[in-house]
């Protein structure tokens, strides 16, 4: 490699993220505690930075740099605004959480920083190497974000499962990505993908690795039968964490299952796409019927991330541009809908007390209307009920399978919806129905109220004026995709 | 007398809807009132014009809005209104006013947000029968869920939640397999979710065919609904407020039938002529059997609710009188002329025993008896809502039954028969009702202290019962409002598309 030749605009944004890192690091040696207030604005400031030069940045066509490990196009640009966004919004949702419970120290926004700069890395990915570093980069922030409170014996036995398993499902990865080297020779994923098209590859090693990397790639999302860590982790993690777990992640997780399969082997479309048709199907009967007979609100919102992955799937499978952009606006819908409804958890938690059950929400209504209101519009957000964003996003993904004629999976998938019904209309009933056992007053910070009344309203207005979101999500593919 | 009429009549509402919400707690509950009235007021008078600018002389849309909505999905916010869903726009503009009135101080639990709900559902059901885009109608069917959900689950009776979940669950259910089959035709249109284009699709199999109109029948006859997915309806009605049973006894069932009108018939129109027999045999059913079934009810708004079953059956059945290929237009005119009827009437009856649980707190009949003695103008209010529920003439309940069976003796003499029973069922179970709750000896000391009806409950019935007389008396108004429009749909169910 050439040093003059190597272009480090496309990678602005994460350079300047690294040394952003680097910064508050240092700093958290020479600040007092009482002084962590620092901290959050300036990760809030780096986020803001990020964006900017993300938008500065952004070329019209895709560019390639560090020897084509490394892509900057319009969908890594579009995704990694939206895990900016959605980042500074976690931040803003827990920052008095983790005041109250003592996580308010340099690390959790360092550990939050780096776990974005690891999906940021798996965002532009353009070869397995690098695909596998970013996800290794955020998989371990996560596991020690999950571990900082290490005196909560949940915490450090969710960290653990975690842990475990995720280093599992990377060694299947790692596995089924060797395979694929073994057959093809190379790691460069437009490489691969035209070894596959032109069959010079062996198929019967390609369709083993194919196997493994599949099974590390559902684990990654969480879907069935490589799920198991999602509840667990999920109620176990403090509720700030679970929501950094739960939201941009999930993002990040889906362009990198896009890369490999769509850009990297689109040419096994038809092998991928029965194997992903399966894991759809059993994530979103498992997801959407275990949520039912859930107690803890944390646990029922990680079925029902089990089963919207199983949907997001959907459109993956379907294996059209129209399908990938279904997904891509699902995964940014299932974010800003996570994100309230964890958002709001955290606003009702406070010291001493964690609000994760169902009867916790009992006659939220009576308590503060409008809370109530917004959790209203996100629980039916998360049905799939019209006028809410949600509805789209469940919408585009089933018409792009009944672009292919899969009827059947469209009709389950609807079912489903059905059965997933229940318990968010369960949620709105213990808000508006019952009355409240818990009447003390609801303090959050004028900040965190702001932000999380523009997120949950945006699901109603993005639910009437779909167009913009739905246009760049499908603009976005046809740029992403067309030069691979 | 505006050009975007339809819009204002669907948004108007819901915007108000928004505002009494915004005036928050129980302490500006007088505020939101006044501003409920307000809106509903206002919602009713934009319905006005659709009525008096309609040109009768035009089978086709009338009021037409084409604007580009959601271009990548093929969805446009295309509205217009024919003479057929024009009138159940001011049935239901008109239906929300009453139901403001009804719960003007029944309702003292949050009652910004109880205003709030039907206003802003008005403007979704407004919606609903204006929209001609297929995902816009199911925006608006679906979205009216979400505040009949709330008002059956915060103001409703005992078994409240389980009404609800069974409400929300049941038209849940069948709206999804619907929105399935309309995004197939979607494809077969040529990418657009446009009705009109819809119905203009020159060939579907008819295997194909068959089961896109299960799909539909799914989503509508629970919504109607049609026996045997009908025990929803009795479960929710018993349980919600006073307000909420007019609603959906007033309007949301009629969407059901409209469904059928708008899509199942003229997009389908082969399986429409295949299956009409089992469409036929449902609504029977449904008359002469929920018929009896209301009239060993104890509960008098389960009666009203079972009664209304069995009077949808009527509009089902006038739906679906093919001789040949062509339906048959007297059974069709008299089905609308029921729903619009049916409207009135129900409304009227629930509001009555809204009135009395008022008071007494029960809606047993055993708990009532010559209430006549107590309640005198209440009680000639309430004869009239009865004879008309059972079908006397010169009520809006006759016309609509008689039109039906006239339709149905030319189609099938045996159709006609025992169609006809429900004016021997109906007059039955209402007026033996109306018999032991009414008339006698005042019965208990709960009866004695009940006071007549006050100046809004007077006014919501004068009005309700010049609706009901009305239309008994002079149904030409409102029929040669529709006729073209049901034309023109008899002429294209009769092409096939095989």
């Amino acid at each position: 490699m050439n040093w003059a030749d190597l272009n480090l605009m496309p990678a602005l944004p994460e350079l300047f993220m690294s040394v952003a890192i680097l910064v508050i690091l240092m700093l958290d040696a020479f600040i007092s505690d009482a002084k962590r207030g620092l901290h959050y604005g300036l990760a809030l400031l780096t986020l803001a930075g990020c964006a900017v030069l993300q938008v500065q940045s952004y070329s019209a066509v895709p560019v390639h740099t560090f020897s084509g490990m490394f892509v900057s196009d319009a969908l890594s640009s579009l995704v990694k605004l939206a895990m900016y966004g959605s980042t500074a919004m976690v931040l803003v949702y827990s920052r008095q959480y983790i005041a109250d419970r003592g996580l308010l120290r340099g690390e959790f926004f360092s550990l939050a920083l780096f776990a974005l700069l690891g999906m940021n890395i798996m965002v532009s990915a353009s070869h397995f190497l690098s695909l596998y570093m970013g996800l290794e980069l955020l998989s371990l922030s996560l596991y020690s974000l999950i571990a900082l409170q290490r005196d909560e014996v949940k915490a450090t036995e969710a960290a653990m499962k975690y842990f475990v398993l995720g280093a599992l499902a990377s060694g299947l990865l790692l596995y089924g990505i060797s395979m694929i080297y073994g057959a093809t020779g190379t790691l460069d994923l437009a490489l691969v993908a035209k070894a596959i098209k032109l069959h010079t590859a062996n198929d019967m090693l390609l369709v083993f690795g194919l196997v493994f990397i599949v099974a590390g790639l559902c684990f990654k999302l969480g879907t069935v039968p490589f799920h198991m860590w999602v509840p667990d982790v999920y109620q176990g993690s403090a509720t700030a964490v679970t929501l950094m777990v739960g939201a941009a992640p999930k993002l990040a997780a889906f362009v990198f299952v896009l890369r490999i399969l769509v850009q990297g082997m689109e040419a096994m479309v038809a092998d991928w796409q029965a194997m992903l048709a399966l894991v759809a199907v059993l994530s979103m009967a498992i997801g959407n019927i275990t949520a039912i007979a859930q107690t803890n609100i944390k646990r029922m919102l990680a079925y029902s991330t089990i089963s919207h992955m199983g949907f997001l799937l959907l459109g993956l499978l379907a294996g059209t541009p129209d399908g990938y952009a279904a997904a891509l606006f699902y995964s940014l819908i299932y974010v800003l809908m996570s994100m309230v409804s964890f958002g709001i958890l955290l606003g009702l938690s406070r010291a001493g007390f964690e609000c994760e059950t169902l009867d916790d929400l009992k006659g939220l209504n009576s308590r503060n209307s409008w809370y109530a209101l917004l959790m209203l519009l996100t629980m039916f957000s998360m049905a799939g009920v019209p006028p809410l964003a949600g509805f789209y996003a469940k919408f585009a993904v089933i018409k792009a399978i009944v672009d292919i004629h899969l009827y059947w999976l469209a009709i389950i998938a609807v079912m489903m919806s059905l059965i997933g019904a229940f318990y968010y209309l369960r949620v709105v009933k213990n808000i508006y129905f019952d009355e409240a056992q818990d009447t003390s007053a609801i303090v959050m910070r004028a900040d965190m109220k702001l932000v999380l009344s523009i997120n949950a309203v945006a699901l109603l207005v993005l639910g009437m004026l779909p167009e913009r979101v739905i246009e760049l999500c499908v603009q976005a593919m046809k740029q992403s995709l067309t030069v691979i | 007398m505006f050009t975007n009429q339809l819009s204002l009549v669907i948004w108007a509402p819901i915007v108000a809807g928004l505002l009494v919400l915004a005036t928050g707690g129980d302490q500006r509950a007088n505020l939101a009132r006044w501003l409920a009235v307000a809106g509903a007021l206002i919602g009713f008078l934009l319905s006005l014009p659709l009525f008096t600018g309609f040109d009768n002389l035009n089978g086709g849309m009338q009021f037409e809005e084409v604007k580009p909505w959601i271009a990548s999905f093929g969805i446009q916010y295309h509205l217009g209104v024919d003479g057929i869903s024009m009138l159940f726009v001011i049935l239901n503009s008109f239906t929300t006013l009453m139901v403001v009135l009804a719960g003007w101080q029944v309702i003292q639990k949050r009652p910004a947000q109880y205003m709030a709900a039907f206003l802003i559902m008005s403007g979704l059901i407004n919606g609903a029968f204006a929209a001609l885009d297929a995902i816009l109608f199911y925006v608006f069917f679906e979205g009216m869920l979400i505040p009949m959900y709330l008002i059956i689950g915060v103001w409703g009776g005992p078994r409240r939640v389980y009404a609800s979940f069974k409400f929300f669950l049941y038209t849940l259910l069948g709206s999804l397999l619907m929105l399935v089959a309309l995004i197939y035709l979607y494809f077969q249109a040529g990418k657009t979710f446009d009705i009109q284009a819809f119905q203009a699709i020159a060939k579907i199999p008819l295997n194909v065919q068959i089961l896109l109109f299960i799909a539909f029948f799914l989503s509508f006859a629970v919504k109607v609904p049609m026996w045997p997915v009908h025990t929803w309806l009795p479960d929710a009605h018993v349980e919600a407020p006073t307000g909420g049973s007019m609603v959906l006894a007033a309007i949301t069932l009629k969407i059901g039938a409209y469904g059928f009108l708008r899509f199942a018939l003229p997009i389908l129109p082969d399986a429409a002529r295949e299956l009409s027999w089992i469409m036929v045999a449902l609504s029977l059913v449904a008359v002469v059997y929920i018929g009896l079934v209301a009239l060993v009810q104890t509960d008098m708004k389960k009666l009203v609710a079972y009664s209304s079953i069995s009077h949808m059956g009527f509009v089902t059945l006038g739906l679906f009188m093919f001789t040949g290929s062509h339906l048959n237009q007297w059974a069709v005119e008299g089905a609308l002329v029921q729903m619009v009827s049916h409207g009135f009437v129900s409304a009227g009856m629930f509001f009555c025993i809204g009135v009395m649980y008022d008071r007494v707190h029960s809606r047993n009949i055993a708990d009532y008896g010559g209430v006549a003695n107590k309640m005198p103008i209440f009680a000639a209010f309430m004869m009239l809502f009865a004879m008309a529920n059972s079908g006397l003439p010169a009520t809006s309940g006759f016309a609509g039954e008689f039109m039906v069976i006239m339709g149905a003796v030319q189609v099938n003499f045996w159709y006609a028969a025992l169609a006809a029973t429900t004016l021997i069922f109906g007059a039955a179970y209402t007026l033996w009702m109306y018999k032991r709750v009414i008339f006698g000896e005042v019965s208990n000391h709960h009866v004695e202290e009940m006071a007549d009806v006050n100046k809004r409950e007077f006014l919501v019935l004068a009005v309700l019962a010049i609706a009901v007389l009305g239309m008994g008396l002079y149904p030409q108004g409102f029929v040669e409002k529709m006729h073209l429009s049901v034309n023109d749909l008899i002429a294209h169910v009769a092409q096939t598309k095989l």
